[in-house]
């Protein structure tokens, strides 16, 4: 191998220069990767450094306490209950089989919820708690915490669930809280961060749900850094959550247990209210339901029970429930003729049993006729062609007119979920939602409550508060809020001549106090206690010609959902009214013999505000009466005022 | 004709060797191992035990080898290449078939205190053999095509090898690191633009052939390719190193967050903190200024190699030092281009920082070989 001193040379120079020339692609690369990383950390520094922080820093929320619920003497409705639960961390347990086994054996645990637990620890990071049993008593969370060194990475925890200390005697007004669901999410369009937190719980139902802006409270927060996997490195700040507002209703809890033990076994609704204040003291719905169920996640079993039931368990009849008024109505058409002048009180009707309009026969439910009658005789004997001959002088626009005025057919404002509004007909609603004209029969049957027209519990008992009083009381069912009195002022005047008023209260005393009064059976001996009232037995049926011919057929003889509606309107003490009240039993027959008696067990109650003694009623009836009483399903000691539990969590 | 006089009787012998060495150059290495220790101990939560130590351990045996390889004239080191380069080859055929089958597919053999990975040492043996070759070879034959296709098969052994590991990442350093080698013996420049056209053919070909029956690349290696072109595609996912890499970057901002600050590395966001991923703590926690003077030293031992190449007019030294030297910034440029999101994820440490056996001993060897040719160039 020959080589040149040229070639050597040469070749070393070519060697050089290329050399040089890598040099320079390490200089332009150097200058690039130079580039790139001014890029990144000076132009681009605040966005990534944001984005570092975003990663280390997690928010945490801690859930508020939500608000409590009293009655109005400071019964506990809605309260938090401390709620033990055990919890495992996987990395501390070690062998989770053995450390389940050996909490089986300590307490019992639900194999479904265990199953679910265990899907939940191998899917989590291993330091993530996971519950494992849940709403553990103090026993057993004590027993789990003495044989802890056996239990590694079992972890008793507390936290705070809603319970309803009244159980089912409240449901229809309390209500309750649920999960949140994405149905609910998208109904309310609620974006409050607090939803987030699992397990948080909203109301579902009536005062729970309608108030639920002043319950829940709001959510705290807990800043935390966070590593890549997820595990809390410290606590960096923390904002503690604010609870939720404490409500006081107006109901009162002794009463409204006595209201609901006195429907049970019906299909019932009944509203006692305060005639001056309008504070709504009792609403009743039987059959009820206890509303611990649905916090808890009501079973598919019991809910179909529940919503199967033909007694209708779910809806509050007291509110949602709308039935002809019957001849609980004529109070409205007989004030609406005097105040139009189209009556005088002295003028009498004659009664043979039925009224002939046109080709139509109008029927009274007395067979027989109630003869002669005035206004204060038709009012206490019900006499129902004296309603006829009313409706056609005074005419529908005047007696829808005055129920409005007197609170039926308009929707009052509760917090409670579905409030009907109920009907009082005008000739303009006939045509709008019927498409025919308004003939002179729709009259006469609105005259005695049937027909087109329609009410709740609520308007009777509003209705019955404001005849009493002749004032225009507005039903309410907040007391205070936080303490803060939410109560309306005095009522306004209804403008209504005091002695039309007279007239139709005097009626109402006689229906329970004159001898030819309907619920004369349902006086009080006592006068101080006297209760004024009016009965109402509302068809859900057509009687027939052939029928009426051979005998109208007994309420008694008819299945159950074809008998008539039993109602009665009432308010006491006679003299000085101070609470009114509406009972409607729904297809119990006649409003004298079911509804009546009802109503004056539940005024004397209300008035006494203790279970009536029988000295208060006829004395025929005093031993019925006891027997009844004791066998009533009330609580013999009422609640007890227990003032605020549990206020906040960690 | 040059001021450089070839005078064999000037290079120094024995224990003076020590006074020739190029310290600038030492200097250089013991800052980046610096560097290296400072950052490790920082990604362990302050603890020098966990891998600063051992690190400066490895370091330390590196340096004695350094110097040791230093030593011994180059001549020697030119003479030995063929049979370093034979060895390192037969070390990869042992973990191919050994270690496939014995040892679950690993790419390393233990030596007790260290794992060896055959694929690091053959990245300077490689060098070795083909400056060996160019020194040997006539210069008037450099661009025929025969003696063209001799090297192209000497770098085609090893690169096969690694690629059946599969180890793409190796593969194209070996490739480009002895493809340097022949570009500055002096090949003709012709060849090399047809490499690039090839190149630029088969990444096409790579690409059209997904998901076909001849697909050239494993899955993984496919999905490594779509993480890199879009990391933000599957931030949790595969795209999660390099997002999680360049937040870690861009937060240090100009001074970086202060030693041990670094909220990214500390908090383990940081994939591989010790190893690839190293430089990303480092522009963290000491910023802009921190990460481009790392670059500033590797560029300057370039420089300093480069100037030890000029210098020489031995034509095995001279190619066998810049040949080290584009090994050396091949793996510094992909790994901070792999981290700051310019080049797709390829398991390539960071020089003399990273913590790892293989690359820090084999480097310190090829430092070894860039001293002898300083020391016994021909002056």
């Amino acid at each position: 191998m020959k080589r040149t001193v040229k070639d050597t040379e040469d070749s070393t120079r070519q060697i050089g220069r290329r050399s040089l020339f890598v040099g320079g692609l390490f200089l332009t690369m150097g200058a690039v990767l130079t580039a790139r990383m001014r890029y990144l950390q000076v132009e681009r520094a605040d966005d990534f450094r944001l984005l570092a922080e975003e990663n280390r820093i997690n928010i945490r929320l801690l859930p508020p306490a939500r608000g409590l619920i009293f009655d109005r003497g400071g019964v506990l409705l809605a309260a938090n209950e401390q709620n033990y639960r055990v919890t495992l961390v996987r990395e501390d347990a070690g062998d989770i089989d053995a450390v389940l086994a050996e909490l089986g054996r300590i307490v019992t645990l639900d194999m479904v919820a265990l199953e679910r637990a265990r899907a939940e620890i191998d899917r989590r990071p291993p330091f993530v708690p996971v519950t494992i049993a849940d709403r553990l008593s103090w026993a057993e969370i004590s027993a789990i915490a003495v044989n802890a060194p056996a239990l590694p990475g079992i972890t008793p925890e507390v936290g705070l669930s809603r319970i309803y200390p009244m159980g089912a005697d409240l449901a229809h007004v309390v209500g309750y809280v649920g999960p949140v669901s994405d149905y609910y999410l998208e109904q309310t369009g609620d974006t409050d961060p607090v939803l987030q937190i699992p397990d948080f719980q909203v109301g579902r139902y009536n005062v729970e749900a309608r108030m639920e802006r002043v319950l829940r409270g709001r959510a705290g927060t807990k800043q935390v850094e966070v590593n890549a996997g997820g595990r809390v490195m410290r606590e960096l700040d923390r904002d503690p959550p604010n609870s939720g507002g404490d409500l006081q209703l107006t109901i009162d809890a002794g009463l409204q247990n006595y209201v609901e033990a006195r429907l049970s076994g019906e299909s019932a609704g009944a509203v006692v209210m305060d005639c001056e204040s309008g504070e709504i003291l009792a609403l009743g719905s039987t059959p009820t339901f206890d509303p611990n169920l649905f916090v808890r996640g009501i079973s598919t079993a019991a809910w179909n029970g529940l919503n199967n039931d033909r007694y209708r368990p779910l809806a509050n009849k007291a509110t949602q429930g709308l039935y002809p008024p019957g001849s609980t109505y004529k109070m409205i058409v007989a004030l609406a003729a005097l105040e139009a002048g189209v009556i005088t009180p002295d003028e009498t009707v004659f009664c043979p049993g039925h009224l002939d309009v046109g080709d139509r026969r109008f029927h009274c439910w007395s067979r027989g006729g109630h003869g002669r009658v005035n206004l204060v005789e038709s009012i206490s004997q019900s006499c129902d062609v004296y309603f006829y001959e009313l409706a056609q002088r005074v005419g529908i626009e005047a007696m829808s007119a005055m129920a409005k005025r007197l609170g039926c057919g308009v929707r009052h404002n509760l917090p409670l979920s579905g409030i009907a509004e109920g009907l009082a007909p005008t000739m303009q609603w006939k045509a709008q939602q019927r498409g025919a004209a308004w003939v002179v029969g729709d009259s006469l049957n609105a005259s005695i409550g049937q027909g087109f027209v329609l009410s709740s519990p609520l308007h009777l008992a509003v209705m019955t508060a404001r005849l009493a009083t002749g004032r225009d009381i507005v039903p309410t069912l907040i007391r205070s809020i936080d303490g803060i009195n939410q109560l309306p002022g005095p009522a306004a005047d209804l403008g209504i001549n005091a002695g039309h008023l007279q007239l139709v209260q005097r009626g109402m005393w006689q229906v329970n106090n004159d001898r030819r009064g309907t619920a004369y059976a349902s006086r009080v001996e006592v006068a101080d206690y006297a209760i004024a009232g009016k009965t109402g037995t509302s068809q859900v049926r057509n009687i027939t010609a052939a029928e009426r011919a051979s005998g109208v057929i007994s309420n008694a003889d008819l299945p159950w959902e074809r008998r008539d509606h039993a109602l009665y309107v009432g308010y006491a003490p006679y003299d000085n009214p101070r609470y009114a009240c509406s009972v409607i039993v729904e297809h119990g027959g006649g409003g004298s013999a079911v509804a009546a008696p009802i109503a004056r067990d539940i005024l004397l109650r209300a008035q006494l505000g203790e279970v009536p003694p029988a000295s208060l009623y006829p004395a025929n009836q005093r031993p019925d009466i006891e027997r009844m009483h004791r066998e009533l399903p009330i609580l013999r000691t009422p609640p007890a005022p227990t003032g605020r539990t549990v206020r906040s969590q960690a | 004709m040059s001021f450089l006089e070839y005078n064999v009787k000037f290079t120094p012998t024995g224990w003076r060797k020590i006074l020739y060495l190029n310290w600038p150059l030492i200097v250089l290495l013991i800052a980046v191992a610096g560097v290296g220790f400072l950052m490790l101990t920082s990604v362990a939560g302050g603890r020098i035990s966990r891998w600063a130590e051992p690190q400066m351990e490895r370091f330390a045996l590196g340096f004695v080898l350094m110097l040791i390889v230093a030593m011994v004239p180059i001549w020697f080191w030119r003479n030995v290449s063929a049979l370093a380069f034979g060895l390192s080859v037969l070390l990869l055929l042992f973990v191919e078939f050994f270690g496939a089958v014995g040892m679950g597919a690993q790419r390393w053999i233990d030596l007790g205190f260290m794992r060896l990975q055959p694929s690091e040492l053959t990245k300077i043996t490689l060098v070795m053999v083909l400056a060996a070759y160019y020194d040997w070879l006539d210069v008037t034959k450099k661009s025929h095509p025969l003696y063209v296709l001799i090297p192209l098969l000497v770098i085609a052994l090893p690169v096969a090898l690694t690629l059946r590991q599969p180890d793409l990442g190796t593969a194209l350093l070996l490739l480009i690191g002895g493809g340097a080698v022949m570009f500055l013996a002096g090949v003709h420049w012709a060849y090399f633009a047809g490499v690039i056209a090839l190149g630029v053919g088969a990444v096409f070909a790579v690409f059209t052939s997904r998901g076909t029956g001849w697909q050239l690349l494993q899955d993984y290696q496919y999905r490594r390719i779509d993480t890199f072109l879009n990391p933000s595609n599957d931030p949790l996912g595969a795209g999660y190193h390099i997002t999680q890499s360049q937040i870690a970057l861009g937060s240090g901002g100009w001074t970086g967050r202060g030693f041990m600050e670094g909220t990214q590395s500390r908090l383990n966001f940081l994939p591989e903190k010790h190893t690839d991923f190293i430089f990303t703590t480092l522009a963290e926690e000491f910023g802009f200024v921190g990460a481009s003077s790392l670059l500033v030293l590797y560029l300057l031992i370039l420089v300093f190699c480069i100037v030890i190449a000029l210098s020489t007019r031995d034509r095995f030294a001279a190619l066998l030092v810049m040949g080290i030297a584009v090994a050396f910034f091949l793996y510094f440029a992909v790994n901070m281009a792999m981290v700051m999101g310019l080049a797709p994820v390829v398991g390539v440490p960071l020089p003399l920082v990273s913590y790892g056996g293989s690359a820090m001993l084999v480097l310190m060897i090829a430092f070894g070989l860039v001293q002898s040719a300083h020391i016994h160039r021909p002056r």
